[in-house]
């Protein structure tokens, strides 16, 4: 039973940790086809803003909004500035992304220093069958439910999903029915930014703060995405949820690094199973 | 070609004749160049920006005071970035384009591991002013950081009568982890303790929920925490957030990335780490030596162990050329080195090069972090020699190797 309950908690765990770090990069990949080699940098800054709001005496949830929005206007900015120049040519937008990644990581060492001082996770551990669990992970569990949710509502409940999605669709036609594309292209990459910078915020209290941490995330985010395909509900969750479980039962069995060793072999064995990642295979089957 | 044409003759005697004119006549005030090879960008920056700042203090102290044998010292520094083919890269530069006399290189084994081929193939010498695990045999390089003999064996021995003998170990899953894990099990096994638990973490990862349960069920007395890297760091604020309250000790912690600093209270508290210097060392040297070095570096966040070795290194470099009479050549240098007392009042105390297997004699000190995050020190050894090269059989001044042993594949007997 109290094994059972760790696996669960595990699984959880992992679940959580590849549906935060790929959600950005989902949304960015999935309604805007950029491949945004950023990302890790976007969660870096929002984890960054995240602890020098709290360290100012802020609380923590009021922090990792600061986090998440810095992340997400900086987002819109290089929208503007870079990324819009480069829709339709894949190759040259991971190049410029990847280049602003360089420039962040470093440019983050040289004004901000090689680390900064973190804030400490909040609350304790509950115990459990002789095994405890420390509170802050197992609500990082319910917030990347919460999100998923949100995102859905998002997409298909308010005005923004609406013409957002019209605007993935068929551009011109949303042009010609007086969408404003370039808006919501920059509002969309935004919130791209800003769920990165979220996922940076809500990891700083768990995590060494320093410019290369972005780094970290992003193995799991882009095998999560790939394994996923373009859709963010119908993808990203249940790849989640597979690579969770597979990681979880691997790390359990034998450690970290079949941990790290199986969640790859599973991406490779999957993408070969199917190209265009789960949601390509479900939108497939519903015709 | 038979016979040179007379017009290219002529040509080719005036070209000799203005080569001879500009060779650099050996002047005493040409500079002596030392090569630093560092990271100072990537995953290991934190810990090591610090030993270039070291060695620049000490070129600068020197300097001042008339240079190394009356020559100044010149530094010609890159950035390795925590790659270990840059090092590879920048090795070569540094040896065949620069043509420096010394070099002072890497943070990570596997970085010194993949350059120490490259200074054996083009006869150079390289400090490596870094704590490892230890072994590395070869009359190329000279190691001024601690080793396991000098860290663990006072270490374990010390937490295993005060916490008991049931120990597990967390190690970062490359050369310097494992080895160092396995010094960890010869040691506990010596004295009549148990490894209730050990498990090597690939480098990058920072998500350790699986790793804090498998501590929790295996009850140990003893958490050994040889976890590098800033991403791994991230360890310590989930153990202390999942409730993981065992004793923990390290060779690498606090000394290196000065955790303690960066850590919100208490999450390191309990930590116990032998290291040869940190800043909180309190005597007159050590006191002196910050001063001067925060007048140089006022923002420095943390003077770590490696830092002081880097400073000290280039004091010791600088007593080997002159006792060689301002020679720099590597014969040399050894030849001084094989009298057996070369040894530097460094700020942590007294230092010595070992001539059998050319590491450091140190003074070590056993930091405990307190619940505060201060540091005490329950305990002092002085002058701990890094004896198991030479008493395994490695001896440079009679055969050089160039290998890294280790405790299961130790030098071949006779």
């Amino acid at each position: 039973m109290a094994s059972l309950l760790n696996l669960l908690y595990q699984c959880g765990d992992s679940f959580a940790f590849l549906v935060l770090s790929a959600l950005g990069l989902a949304v960015i990949f999935g309604m805007m086809g950029v491949i945004n080699l950023a990302h890790g940098e976007f969660i870096m800054c929002g984890a960054m803003v995240t602890v020098s709001v709290a360290r100012l005496g802020l609380p923590l949830p009021v922090a990792i909004a600061c986090g998440a929005l810095v992340a997400g206007v900086i987002g819109i900015v290089l929208e503007r500035l870079v990324i819009r120049h480069l829709y339709g040519r894949p190759l040259d937008s991971i190049v410029a992304t990847w280049g602003i990644s360089l420039i962040a990581t470093q440019g983050t060492l040289i004004l901000v220093g090689s680390s900064l001082p973190g804030v400490g996770t909040p609350f304790t551990s509950v115990s459990l069958g002789g095994n405890s669990y420390p509170v802050y992970r197992l609500l990082l569990i319910a917030v990347a439910v919460a999100l998923l949710g949100a995102l859905y509502l998002l997409f298909n409940v308010t005005r923004y999903g609406t013409v957002a999605r019209a605007t993935i669709a068929l551009p011109h036609m949303a042009e010609a029915l007086g969408v404003d594309t370039g808006r919501v292209y920059s509002l969309t990459f935004g919130l791209g930014a800003a769920l990165a910078g979220l996922t940076g915020g809500l990891y700083a209290p768990t995590m060494t703060i320093v410019p290369t941490m972005g780094g970290t995330f992003l193995m799991e985010a882009f095998a999560t995405v790939v394994i996923g395909g373009t859709d963010v509900f119908i993808g990203t969750a249940p790849a989640a949820a597979v690579l969770g479980v597979v990681k979880a039962l691997a790390t359990s069995w034998e450690g970290q690094l079949i941990g790290q060793v199986a969640l790859l072999v599973a991406v490779i064995a999957m993408v070969r199973v199917l190209p265009r990642g789960v949601s390509g295979w479900l939108l497939q089957e519903r015709g | 070609m038979a016979e040179v044409p007379h017009r290219n003759r002529l040509l080719a005697a005036v070209l000799l004749a203005a080569g001879i004119l500009a060779a650099p006549a050996a002047h005493a005030a040409d500079p002596i160049k030392l090569g630093v090879l560092e990271d100072q960008s990537g995953d290991f920056a934190l810990a090591t920006i610090g030993k270039v700042h070291g060695i620049q203090l000490a070129a600068k102290e020197i300097n001042a005071s008339g240079g190394i044998a009356g020559r100044p010292i010149q530094l010609v520094i890159y950035d390795t970035q925590s790659d270990n083919t840059r090092y590879q890269q920048f090795m070569r530069r540094v040896l065949q384009r620069d043509k420096v006399d010394v070099v002072f290189a890497g943070f990570s084994s596997a970085s010194r591991e993949a350059y120490r081929p490259i200074v054996d193939q083009l006869n150079g010498l390289a400090f490596y002013n870094n704590q490892y695990e230890g072994g590395v045999c070869d009359s190329h390089v000279i190691v001024t950081g601690a080793v396991p003999e000098q860290q663990f064996s006072t270490l374990i021995p010390w937490m295993m009568q005060k916490f008991g003998k049931n120990v597990y170990t967390i190690a970062a899953d490359y050369n310097f982890g494992q080895i160092s894990a396995e010094w960890v099990r010869n040691i506990v096994k010596q004295q009549g303790g148990h490894m209730v638990g050990e498990e090597f973490i690939p480098l990058g990862v920072s998500q350790f929920s699986q790793t804090i349960q498998n501590i929790q069920k295996a009850h140990p007395d003893i958490l050994m925490t040889l976890l590098v890297g800033t991403a791994q760091a991230s360890y310590y604020g989930q153990a202390h957030a999942a409730g993981l309250q065992v004793p923990m000790g390290s060779s690498v912690n606090v000394g290196q990335g000065y955790e303690h600093k960066r850590f919100p209270p208490p999450t390191l508290a309990n930590m116990y780490v032998t290291t040869n210097y940190i800043e909180e060392v309190d005597t007159p040297a050590s006191k002196a030596f910050l001063g001067r070095w925060h007048a140089m570096f006022p923002h420095e966040p943390y003077v770590n162990q490696e830092a002081e070795n880097s400073y000290a290194a280039l004091y010791l470099y600088k007593q080997m050329v002159e006792r060689a009479h301002g020679s720099t050549k590597r014969d040399d240098l050894r030849a001084v080195i094989a009298k057996g007392d070369v040894c530097l009042d460094a700020p942590e105390g007294r230092m010595c090069i070992d001539p059998k297997s050319q590491h450091t004699s140190h003074t070590i000190y056993l930091a405990k972090v307190n619940a505060d995050h201060s540091i005490s020190f329950p305990k002092v050894w002085p002058d701990i020699k890094p004896y198991w090269l030479g008493d395994n059989g490695c001896d440079l001044t009679k055969s050089d190797p160039h290998t890294q042993y280790t405790p299961s594949s130790p030098p071949p007997k006779g």
